[in-house]
């Protein structure tokens, strides 16, 4: 049993990394990997946020939204699983504010050092779509949690590794019209493929 | 009046949100593995991109600065719902293929991106060709990306064949680099040298 676990860790930060596999967060996986101390940071936000956000939708999930799910409010077969997106999104978005507000009154070091970042996460795209494909493979609570642990601190690791690569690019001479975004394409590609290497292991 | 097409015109190839602002990358590199994809994908995004810039336009003076991003959110949700229903309705396979991307518009950032920095100051006429200015800007990106990657890939185009594979008795030997990908990012970073190169940006590293 709790191998199926650590299988599904493993599998969802190495062999379905969300941004190396999926190019889910892009937008912020790019703009925040200038440097390797704000990517820490970036990384640490998501994975608090995935940890919270996917079990807790999936709570969500079974309970109302799944066909079927309100038949003990007595509506029987009602079907608003197409209410999904807006119901994901605003859990996303409420959770992010409660855990700013609680950060900042609990934790103000941690709340400073996160800085921007976390309500950025809102419009992570890595964050929203582990929630989809919480219910695209229907996980149960457990796998949930798990699933957003993983998938997590697979962003961070991703973001952090692009971040040195980066800092390192600094010194490198690239052609003018190339520089900064460019490069930084061709690289995160690099990554990419170096990353499928893990796509054909079974655990 | 020329300010209108400006506003149109100029988020295509100049200040183009791909390849200027950085925006809305994700979803441009996981469906542009053929070019049927990449086109309902930019429908949908200029449908969603347009009607929500025009929305927050026109209740942008009651909306209360603390929860702006909330009432935003709702907006763009409401119509990705509402182009997710359509794809569905009449395009069943190509929804299957999209899977998940057609949800994450509503995380897409060019979309927040556009409600935040013109919506918010600008009026609902302006703000609906900001949006179409922007959506065409994506699709320029997505369809260029789709192009290369359904011709050089699987030497296809919307589905017919342009270059004869050697599995179907042709000449052509598809290069397998351009289905995975990661060559989404090649080519992103080609396109966006060459626009740097044209036109360079004020701000650039």
């Amino acid at each position: 049993m709790i191998e199926h676990y650590i299988s599904l860790f493993v599998k969802s930060i190495f062999i379905e990394n969300m941004a190396l596999a999926f190019f889910l967060g892009m937008c912020t996986f790019i703009a925040v990997s200038k440097r390797v101390d704000t990517a820490v940071g970036l990384g640490i936000a998501v994975v608090i946020v995935q940890t919270i956000t996917i079990p807790l939708n999936n709570i969500i999930y079974h309970s109302i939204i799944a066909p079927g799910a309100l038949s003990w409010a007595g509506l029987g077969p009602a079907d608003i699983s197409f209410l999904g997106l807006i119901t994901y999104i605003g859990v996303i978005a409420a959770t992010v504010q409660i855990l700013e507000m609680v950060l900042d009154k609990f934790f103000p070091a941690l709340y400073n050092a996160l800085g921007i970042f976390l309500p950025l996460i809102t419009v992570n795209c890595a964050i929203l779509g582990g929630s989809l494909f919480m219910v695209e493979r229907s996980y149960n609570l457990a796998e949930s949690a798990v699933f957003g642990a993983g998938s997590g601190t697979g962003f961070a690791l991703a973001v952090i590794a692009l971040a040195g690569i980066r800092e390192k690019l600094r010194y490198s001479n690239v052609p003018s019209g190339l520089c900064g975004l460019g490069i930084t394409f061709i690289s995160v590609g690099l990554m990419a493929i170096s990353f499928m290497l893990f796509s054909g292991i079974k655990l | 009046m020329s300010k209108y097409i400006q506003l149109i015109t100029e988020p295509v190839f100049k200040k183009n949100p791909i390849g200027y602002h950085i925006l809305g990358i994700c979803s441009a590199l996981a469906v542009t593995s053929k070019l049927e994809t990449s086109l309902v994908m930019s429908l949908a995004v200029i449908f969603v991109l347009s009607l929500s810039n025009t929305a927050v336009s026109l209740i942008r003076k009651h909306i209360p600065p603390s929860i702006r991003i909330i009432v935003e959110m709702t907006i763009i949700a409401s119509l990705v719902i509402i182009a997710d229903q359509i794809i569905k309705a009449f395009a069943y396979d190509i929804s299957k293929q999209l899977s998940v991307y057609v949800g994450l518009i509503i995380t897409n950032c060019i979309i927040m991106g556009r409600a935040e920095a013109f919506a918010l100051q600008n009026p609902p006429l302006a703000s609906f060709l900001d949006g179409i200015g922007n959506g065409l800007g994506y699709t320029f990106i997505l369809l260029s990306v789709g192009f290369f990657r359904e011709l050089l890939g699987a030497g296809t185009l919307l589905g017919y064949t342009v270059l004869p594979t050697i599995s179907k008795g042709g000449w052509y030997t598809p290069n397998g680099l351009f289905l995975i990908p990661a060559s989404g990012f090649f080519l992103i970073g080609i396109i966006v040298w060459i626009l740097r190169t044209i036109a360079p940006p004020p701000d650039a590293e």
